[in-house]
Formats: C-alpha cells, structure tokens, sequence
C-alpha cells in the first residue's frame, strides 16, 4: 500500500510542475508544444517493450505489445521531428531579421 | 550491475522531460527542449531494453522499424497547413498504445485493488481517446462532416454509456478474474469516444485536440501506476497537465465551459437566425483595397482558418514585406482560437517566414486598433464579431474578440456573405467603414500584391 501512497504524491508534485511549466511556455509555440508533448506522452513504448521483449509473453500479449510499441514508435520518431521542424521555422525569422 | 543502474536512467529521462517542457517557454530555447525531450526518450528506451525481464528483442526490433517508417515520412512530409490532422492522428497513435499495453497486462496476470484500478483508468481513457482522436481527425480532414452532429437524447445516450463503461470497469475491480467483461468494457469506450466527438463543430476542435491531448497524457500517467514506474507517471502527469491547460485557455477564449463544449453543440441555435433579411454592404475591387493599405500608416492583419484553407500565408508575407518596405507599420493580430489547433496561425505564418516578434497575442494588439488605419481581416469570422460584445443573446455573446471595429477602416477578404463556422452573422460587415473584398483569399492577396507593386513603380517613375 505504501508503494500506491509514494506513488501518488510523485504523480500530485509533477501534475503541479506541469502547470507552472506549461503556464510559462509562449503562446506562439502551442503547436508545437503539443506536439512535443504528444511524442514525451508516447513514453508508453517503455511498456510496450516490456510487454513484448518479455520471456513469458504469450501469442495475445506479444501481438499486443508489437502493434503498441509501432504506435508509440510513430509518435516518438514523428513527434521530435516535426516539432523540431515547426520551431525551426520560428528560428530562422531570428536569424534573418536581426 | 548494470541492472542497478537502469532505474537512474530513468531518472534522467523524467528530468530531460522537465527540461523539454521548461525550454518551451521561448522560440529561442525550443530547440533545446525538444533535444532534451529527445535524449529523455533515448534513455528510457535504452534503460528499458537492457532490462534482465527483457529477453525477446526480434519484434520489438521489427516495430521500431516499422515505426520509423510511418513516423518520419509523417513528419518530414506533413504540410504545416495539416499539422491538426497530423497531433489527432498522433494522439490515437499514443492512446492505441498505452490502451494495448493495459489489456496485454490484464491478460497477462489480472490482478484486483489499486493496480486494477489504475489499469482501468488507463485502458478507459486509451480507448476512448483512440477512437475520439481518430473521429477528430476525420473532422478536422474533412472526411467527416465538421457540422456537430445531434439527436434528441443525445447526453443522455453518452453518458450512459459512459457510466456503463464505468461500471463494468468498478466490476472488473472488484472482481478482475472475469476476462469475458474486458472486451465489452473496451467496445463500450471505443463507442463512448465516438460518440463524444460526432456532437463537436470544427470551430471547437482546438479545445477538443487539446483535451485529447491531455487524456493521452493521463493514460500514460495511469499505466506509471500499474507497472510501478514513476518516469511514466511523471512525463504522462506533465503531458496531462499540458494538454489540460491548453484547453483552459481555449475554452476561455470562447468564454465557454468544458461542458458546454463538449455537450452544447455549438452552433444549433443559428439555423433560424441566419435566414435574417439581406443588409446593405459595400464592397471593393483588389486596386481600390490597394490604395487604401498604401495609404495607411499601421495595418494590423487578423488571420482566421480561411487562411490556412486558402494556404494564403506565403501571399500574405509578401503583402507584409511591400507594405513594411514603405514604411507602412504591419502586424497580425492571433486569436488563441484560431485555426484548428491551439498556436494553429503562428505556425503558419512563421513556416511563411514572418517574423515572430510581429504576431500579437489577443490583449496586446486589442489596445492598437483604434490607433490603426486598417484591419484586414482573412478568412476570420467570429472572432472579430462585435455581437459577441454588444449582443447577450448572440451565441458566442461574451467571447473574448479581436477588436476589429474599433480600426479606422476594416477590410475583409471572403468568398462570398454566407456566415461563418458558427453560422452566426456578423454585424462587422454593415458597418460604414467596412469594404468587403470578394475572392479566394490567396488570389486576392495576390491581386493586393500585384496593385502595390505596380503602385510603386509607378510612384518611382
């Protein structure tokens, strides 16, 4: 029980972190902030790893496990690139103008 | 050893998540978080593939590949004007996996209490927010239609749903050896998320993307709690969090509520009232509009999603480098809800190559317009409305505008004097000082273009 309690405080403490960081993130980046956090949430390919790479993974889980690790890999890859790409856009207008 | 180590990578990696989060705060930092967020994620997987329980590496292998091969032609390809497609898509990518990994694990070894608990939590808002996030998508591509959808009892029938779906989820709490129900409880948040898009217009999607976004965020939190992994907890607390906020404020730039969002089907009421009797306007031809930007000193430029359809961001940049070069002052006025996703309009204008500093948040530029010689409003509607000041019955009546009106002149470009998203007709329209300029956006601005130039050698002549 005690393990669900520690738990919960970490999830309480970085929900709060959340909102102030996110509070202070400029309004010209909301895209790609959202897409930045779409690949950070895509974090869940750590469970599908270990559902899939596991010794006793049975036929059901591993197909499971398989299709949610391509998933998770999209976003990863997709979302770190394309965020990448939105904001150097708004980094060369710097470059450029000053 | 090794394996001792592990669970500090782990660490690492919620820290690079942090710091990704924390060097958003400016364009000039962005970069850098997402190459923390990057090397966060590389940790983790690293951390976790080494890991003593992690024996079978062939399909995981096979996936990352596969993976990669949709991802990264996805990103490098996406037009900039399909960015709302592209995060829906992404959100049910995330939701379909974090949804798997729960019922993998339920298959697994069903266990009761707070892990079951979580792991329903997780499995609910996984799929619901997979078949909801595809829905978005279909909306927001346009395979759907982007009219909201009702039928009488409509509230009742999702909630119900909901509470079902719910109910069969407290159940498998209690009692999780009973398999049968799993894929019951899973159809039903299928159905569920379904259902809670068909209601929703294409104008309130930036709140919807945002919300889905946070419920990704949180399924990836509650899936932390069922494989006691507190990296998970906290980059899916922070995903939730973000993803929360951003719909906070766009609700709040419509000065609605979740629920209403989520159960008013905006945009019913006007049905009737858009048959009111046809008003007198004054229009304009590209070379008229022209002269009057040319003779202007300050022009703010207010963007809608009209734009982004016409893709007339790059005409619209060249517009601002004519008129800047002669001295006139050129700003863009961004409303948060503008467009199809939180931010939609400052990555349009930016991958354009309009500097970043001359895109004005709503409360800043608000206080120029009465100073502005023009405000040239694109394929924006409502949100330049006056009603949503002047008339309390109106739809959108108490949601924040862009004070267009207030300009010394306003200038609208617009294919034609149907009303808008919202079906809401708009008093900016009438008004004296007001000159409709009919077109396709792109073509005008083009045509606006044209005029100056040509203007301008003729001047230096």
């Amino acid at each position: 029980m005690r393990n669900y309690e520690f738990e919960l405080y970490v999830f309480m403490l970085a929900a709060f972190l959340g909102f102030q960081l996110i509070r202070g993130v400029s309004v010209l980046l909301h895209t790609p902030l959202m897409s930045l956090t779409s690949a950070i949430s895509a974090i869940s390919v750590v469970g599908a790893i270990l559902i899939t790479g596991a010794a006793d993974a049975s036929p059901l889980t591993r197909t499971l496990g398989f299709i949610a690790v391509v998933a998770a890999t999209t976003n990863v890859v997709g979302g770190y690139l394309i965020t990448d790409r939105m904001l150097r856009m708004f980094k060369k207008r710097e470059g450029a103008k000053r | 050893m090794l394996q001792e180590i592990l669970p500090y990578l782990y660490l690492l990696a919620a820290a690079g998540f942090i710091l990704a989060l924390k060097w958003m705060s400016s364009p000039k930092t962005a970069r850098l978080g997402v190459l923390a967020g990057a090397v966060g994620m590389l940790l983790a997987v690293v951390g976790t593939l080494l890991r003593f329980d992690v024996v079978e590496y062939q399909w995981i292998l096979i996936a990352f590949f596969i993976g990669s091969a949709i991802g990264v032609p996805l990103a490098v390809l996406m037009p900039m004007t399909a960015v709302p497609q592209r995060t829906a898509i992404s959100h049910s990518c995330g939701a379909l996996a974090t949804a798997l990994i729960g019922t993998a694990e339920f298959y697994k070894h069903p266990q009761g209490g707070f892990t079951m608990a979580a792991l329903v939590l997780e499995t609910l808002l996984g799929f619901l927010t997979m078949t909801a996030a595809l829905m978005a998508f279909g909306k927001l591509h346009e395979i759907l239609p982007t009219r909201p959808i009702t039928y009488k009892g409509q509230n009742i029938v999702n909630l119900g749903l909901l509470a079902l779906a719910i109910a069969i989820g407290v159940w498998l709490v209690i009692d999780p050896t009973q398999t049968w129900l799993f894929p019951i409880f899973a159809a039903l948040a299928m159905i569920f998320g379904v259902l809670l898009i068909i209601p929703i217009g294409g104008a309130d999607m930036p709140t919807v993307i945002a919300l889905l976004n946070s419920y990704a965020g949180l399924s990836a939190s509650a899936m932390g709690f069922v494989l006691n992994n507190k990296m998970l907890i906290i980059a899916g607390a922070l995903d939730g969090a973000s993803g929360l906020i951003l719909s906070i404020i766009m609700c709040r730039a419509m000065n609605r509520s979740f629920t209403n969002v989520l159960f008013g089907a905006f945009g019913q009421v006007q049905a009737t009232g858009a048959a009111a009797a046809a008003r007198p306007y004054r229009s304009a031809s590209a070379e008229e509009a022209a002269q009057v930007l040319d003779a202007a000193r300050s022009v703010i430029i207010i963007p809608g999603y009209g734009m982004a359809i016409a893709q007339a961001q790059h005409q619209l940049r060249e517009l601002h480098d004519i008129l800047t070069r002669r001295g006139v002052e050129v700003r863009f006025a961004i409303h948060p809800v503008a467009g199809r996703m939180p931010g939609h309009m400052n990555v349009l204008l930016a991958e354009a190559d309009v500097p970043y500093d001359k895109l004005i948040e709503m409360d800043e530029i608000n206080g120029e317009f009465p100073v502005a010689d023009v405000a040239l409003v694109i394929g924006a509607n409502d949100v330049v409305n006056p009603a949503a000041q002047t008339d309390p019955t109106s739809p959108i009546a108490g949601m924040p505008i862009l004070e267009a009106h207030k300009a010394r002149m306003v200038m609208i470009i617009k294919r034609g004097m149907s009303p808008g998203f919202a079906g809401i007709d708009n008093d900016l329209y009438y008004l004296d000082k007001t000159l409709m300029l009919f077109g396709d956006a792109k073509t005008f601005v083009q045509s606006l273009v044209k005029e100056l130039s040509a203007n301008g050698q003729a001047a230096h002549a």
